[in-house]
């Protein structure tokens, strides 16, 4: 006899007093989290719920998006991040597409206008892409009439991978005000940090970022400090004192040899994530990283491991996360 | 545009005492039963009438909200957003007796997406369809079980239901939009 | 024969003269012949008249820095089309760098240019040569021939001339003919693969930024050379805060410096770069607001020279593609008058200072060897800009001559047009309100 999960969680009471429709959301695209607004994260966090629900189903389907096409164009590899929109599209009910991209073309320097026909004749309502250069999708988007939801481009933003680290964040903490978020790792080339960044101030927590001076961007600390709910801690110490969350970015072992840092020995010795140093975070602090994890360079095993670690619930938010933006975006194509 | 009172609080309590008595009539075994409201005026709907039987048959029917959202076949005609409330059913419905309880029935598309959802959701024995209001202009083949008041419409007129439980106030009201003249 | 042209009722402005007021001009056989002032009419009895009433009649600006593409590139620009694209923008006179195909560091290449400029262009063309050879910066390039086939100045612009050695050489050589080296001032090891300024917009955008200091060093290090040698250093496209404050400061102790700004630099800011728009990507790129500030503050006290446009023309395609891959450049030649009085309008600059600065100034650089430019002296070349300094219109760039559609101020309102410009006598633009009758 199947039964339907029993309803403890308090994250998913549906409050019947919330309207019927809103006019809350303004984007055609998912391109960057930092024209988001608090209410749009809000009514992102709200339709993951119902998300999630249709995921605890036997049946995890819904028709919401049937006859709607998702294409996906990775110019990067990377498994883990398009299978969870696939999935996400599926359960939607639409049709999830892959275009093999050519990761090669990238290298020799071609540019990604060439596949732009080939795109727009596959007729595609929804293109979820992923590509080396920043700013990449904006070029689809003048040249596209399908939504463009962007996987990750350069350096600049990884919106959906933000907004599911702050979806599991509000899961286990309520309201994000107020908290304090402590980032640590090559912020510099980091989107996912830099997504979180906008989205983590536009909820209200407050940022630390925790990173040698020279993976720090220009215009986030020092004399040029632009953002007032950001700080700058170096010492990793004394950043983690009372954090509510820490995210722990990935080290790409390149850094090395552009000059940006003298050893990965040294980085590991100032900026691992170890258990010892977790012990000045609040005792509740969550931990997150987008992944994949390099266990044992910016990351200890214990830790990812441990009891404070939320890794393996990212991954499991970003596919309800990642139908909820579905879901939204083909409810704003308008006839 | 024009505002008339079409029912009082007084006329919806009867009404739904009404509707309670027939559904036990109908529904012999009352321990397969649940009433399942859809959002958002259905909810709190459902919810009386299951208080209305339990005050008679001295029994707790379990009562469930139902989300169409995911169901419907028009959104991407509509102008804003819809927002998704969460389908919530505490029980299982395999072999249970469904009575969907809605405001106003019109068009019949919202009872389509609904029977849609339960039926993702498990194989219920039967479904019956219990509305307050039935203001007729079906496009699909659909019929309410049970109807609180038939209100022949134009479609120029607007029903409004309000619920204390929503809107502060139990009352129906019909309003006429103004018609455009040809020409103008 | 051409009959002579008389632009009459329009506020003379010549600062060579320290000329500003109503009156009128006549041109004779390519030349200026007469000017008088308020309601005087010539002596002779037969001209055409160019009624201007309402319009800054000027000497035709000179600009001392733009890119003509040809030979090499003539899919972006040619001789043609960029000097009618000048003529639009009210220049008369242009210097154009020499980062053609073949780079302009010999003889013939120079002669080829001045030949095609003379047969298809519509204004002054005064080429610049190499400094090495090549545009390679291994090997100076053969000055002598070059000053002697007509170069008014050195440079190997798109590249800064990184190695010290060679770049004291240069000024030091150059010395013999009396003519400027211009430095394109970028220190490439800072620079590498970098696509705009660094600061919170480059960030925010995820793009390698270029700090304002690979600017400021390498105009240090060529003021330092400047004071060593003697020579005459021109310091192309300055950007930064800290380059006006270097520049002043040498000035101060008497080193033969002179410098020049753009009009992209003195009125955009980094910011229109968001959404990545590719027609924002130039090298120097636009930076801030303060810095925007010294520019003006500089250009004020003198301690920038001139305006210079840096005409860099490319076509759509080679634009359209994701940022790192666009090429840097502006097409600059017909939206630099009405940018540049938004300065003017807003008070920071004055008419008299920014026409100073578009003629005079530049061809004090330029010198005598191609004689008088940049003024309406009696006897000077006919070469003449009419402008109405408050027309408002909308830059529509399917409009341009120029092949170059590249500019960030597409679609924008700007104050102030070029109505008619002259060279060398000819009426070589006029908007089609303007019209020229007989007397």
């Amino acid at each position: 006899m199947r039964t339907i999960q029993q309803k403890n969680d308090p994250t998913l009471q549906i409050k019947p007093e919330v309207a019927e429709t809103t006019s809350i959301w303004q984007h055609r695209h998912i391109l960057d989290l930092d024209d988001f607004t608090l209410e749009e994260i809000e009514l992102v966090f709200h339709t993951t719920q119902a998300m999630k629900e249709v995921l605890s189903r036997p049946i995890k389907r819904v028709p919401a998006l049937r006859g709607k096409t998702l294409i996906t164009l990775f110019y990067e590899p990377s498994t883990r991040t398009r299978l969870s929109f696939e999935l996400a599209a599926k359960n939607l009910g639409a049709d999830a597409v892959n275009l093999s991209a050519s990761v090669s073309s990238v290298a020799k320097g071609e540019s990604l206008v060439d596949t732009l026909g080939t795109l727009q004749a596959l007729g595609a309502d929804i293109v979820v892409m992923r590509h080396p250069q920043s700013g990449a999708p904006y070029i689809v988007t003048k040249y596209i009439e399908a939504s463009i939801v962007n996987a990750g481009d350069g350096w600049h933003a990884h919106p959906t991978q933000a907004l599911l680290d702050l979806y599991t964040i509000h899961k286990h903490k309520g309201s994000l005000k107020g908290l304090k978020a402590v980032i640590i790792g090559d912020i510099m080339h980091s989107r996912v940090s830099r997504s979180n960044i906008w989205g983590l101030t536009t909820m209200g927590a407050e940022v630390t970022l925790c990173c040698p001076p020279t993976l720090l961007p220009a215009g986030l600390g020092g004399q040029h400090h632009h953002l007032p709910s950001v700080s700058i801690e170096p010492n990793i110490e004394l950043a983690l004192d009372g954090a509510d969350v820490v995210m722990a970015l990935r080290l790409q072992l390149e850094r090395q040899q552009s000059g940006l840092l003298p050893s990965i020995r040294e980085y590991i010795q100032l900026y691992q994530l170890t258990e010892a140093r977790l012990a000045r975070a609040k005792p509740d602090a969550l931990v997150l990283h987008p992944g994949p994890v390099n266990e044992g360079i910016e990351i200890s095993s214990a830790v990812v491991h441990g009891p404070q670690s939320v890794i393996n619930e990212q991954v499991t938010n970003g596919v309800a996360v990642r139908m909820a933006l579905l879901y939204i975006l083909a409810g704003s194509q308008k006839q | 545009m024009s505002r008339k009172i079409i029912m009082t609080q007084d006329d919806i309590r009867r009404t739904l005492a009404r509707i309670a008595h027939e559904i036990m009539e109908r529904n012999k075994v009352i321990e397969r039963l649940i009433l399942v409201g859809m959002h958002t005026r259905g909810v709190p709907l459902a919810k009386r009438l299951a208080a209305n039987i339990e005050d008679f048959a001295r029994l707790k029917i379990p009562v469930g909200a139902l989300d169409i959202s995911f169901y419907r076949d028009d959104l991407s005609s509509l102008d804003l957003q819809p927002v998704v409330k969460g389908t919530d059913i505490p029980a299982d419905i395999d072999g249970k007796s469904i009575v969907l309880v809605d405001d106003v029935l019109y068009t019949g598309r919202s009872i389509r997406a609904a029977m849609d959802a339960l039926i993702d959701l498990g194989r219920p024995q039967l479904i019956q369809l219990a509305v307050l209001i039935d203001r007729g202009h079906r496009e699909l083949p659909i019929r309410a079980d049970y109807a609180g008041k038939n209100i022949p419409s134009s479609r120029h007129e607007e029903i409004q239901v309000k619920l204390k439980e929503t809107d502060g106030i139990d009352e129906v009201a019909i309003i006429s939009m103004p018609v455009a003249k040809e020409g103008q | 024969m051409m009959k002579p042209l008389l632009i009459q009722g329009g506020r003379i402005i010549d600062p060579s003269q320290g000329i500003d007021e109503v009156g009128s001009l006549l041109v004779t056989e390519g030349k200026i012949s007469w000017l008088g002032k308020g309601e005087a009419t010539p002596p002779q009895p037969d001209y055409d008249v160019l009624h201007a009433p309402g319009l800054i009649v000027c000497p035709g600006f000179v600009d001392l820095h733009c890119h003509l593409r040809q030979p090499g590139f003539e899919e972006k620009e040619t001789i043609a089309t960029g000097t009618r694209a000048a003529a639009r923008g009210g220049f008369t006179t242009i210097c154009c760098m020499p980062n053609t195909n073949p780079p302009l560091d010999n003889q013939t290449a120079v002669e080829y240019v001045k030949s095609k400029a003379s047969s298809e262009g519509v204004v002054r063309v005064l080429p610049i040569g190499c400094i090495s050879k090549g545009r390679k910066g291994e090997e100076l390039a053969e000055m002598g021939e070059l000053a002697s086939a007509g170069v008014i100045a050195f440079s190997d612009d798109g590249e800064p001339a990184l190695n010290s050695h060679i770049m004291r050489q240069a000024l030091d050589y150059s010395r013999a003919f009396d003519l400027p080296i211009i430095d394109h001032c970028e220190d490439k090891a800072l620079t590498e693969g970098r696509q705009m300024n660094e600061g919170i917009i480059s960030t925010k955008l995820g793009l390698r930024g270029i700090p304002n200091a690979a600017e400021d060093i390498i105009v240090a290090r060529d003021l330092a050379l400047a004071q060593l040698t003697g020579g005459r250093l021109h310091i192309a496209h300055t950007t930064t805060e800290g380059s006006v404050d270097l520049i002043r400061r040498a000035k101060e102790r008497g080193i033969k410096v002179t410098a020049e700004v753009t009009p992209h630099h003195l009125t955009l800011t980094e910011e229109r770069v968001i959404g990545y728009n590719t027609n924002a990507k130039v090298n120097p790129p636009l930076r801030t607001e303060r810095d925007i500030q010294a520019l003006i503050q500089g250009l004020n006290d003198n301690t920038i020279d001139i305006i210079a446009t840096d005409h860099a023309p490319h076509t759509e395609a080679d634009k359209l593609c994701e940022f790192d891959l666009a090429p840097f450049g502006i097409s600059g030649f017909e939206t630099a008058l009405g940018s540049l009085m938004s300065l003017v309008h807003d008070g920071q600059l004055t008419l008299v200072a920014l026409i100073t600065k578009l003629t005079y100034e530049p061809a004090k650089i330029i010198g005598n060897r191609y004689g008088g430019l940049g003024t309406l002296a009696i006897g000077a070349s006919a070469d003449v800009a009419l402008f109405d300094p408050a027309l408002e219109w909308v830059v529509d760039t399917k409009a341009f001559a120029s092949k170059g559609k590249n500019t960030p101020l597409a679609g924008e309102r700007l104050k102030g047009k070029v109505m008619a410009t002259i060279s060398q006598g000819k009426l070589v633009y006029k908007d089609e309100s303007i019209t020229v009758k007989e007397r």
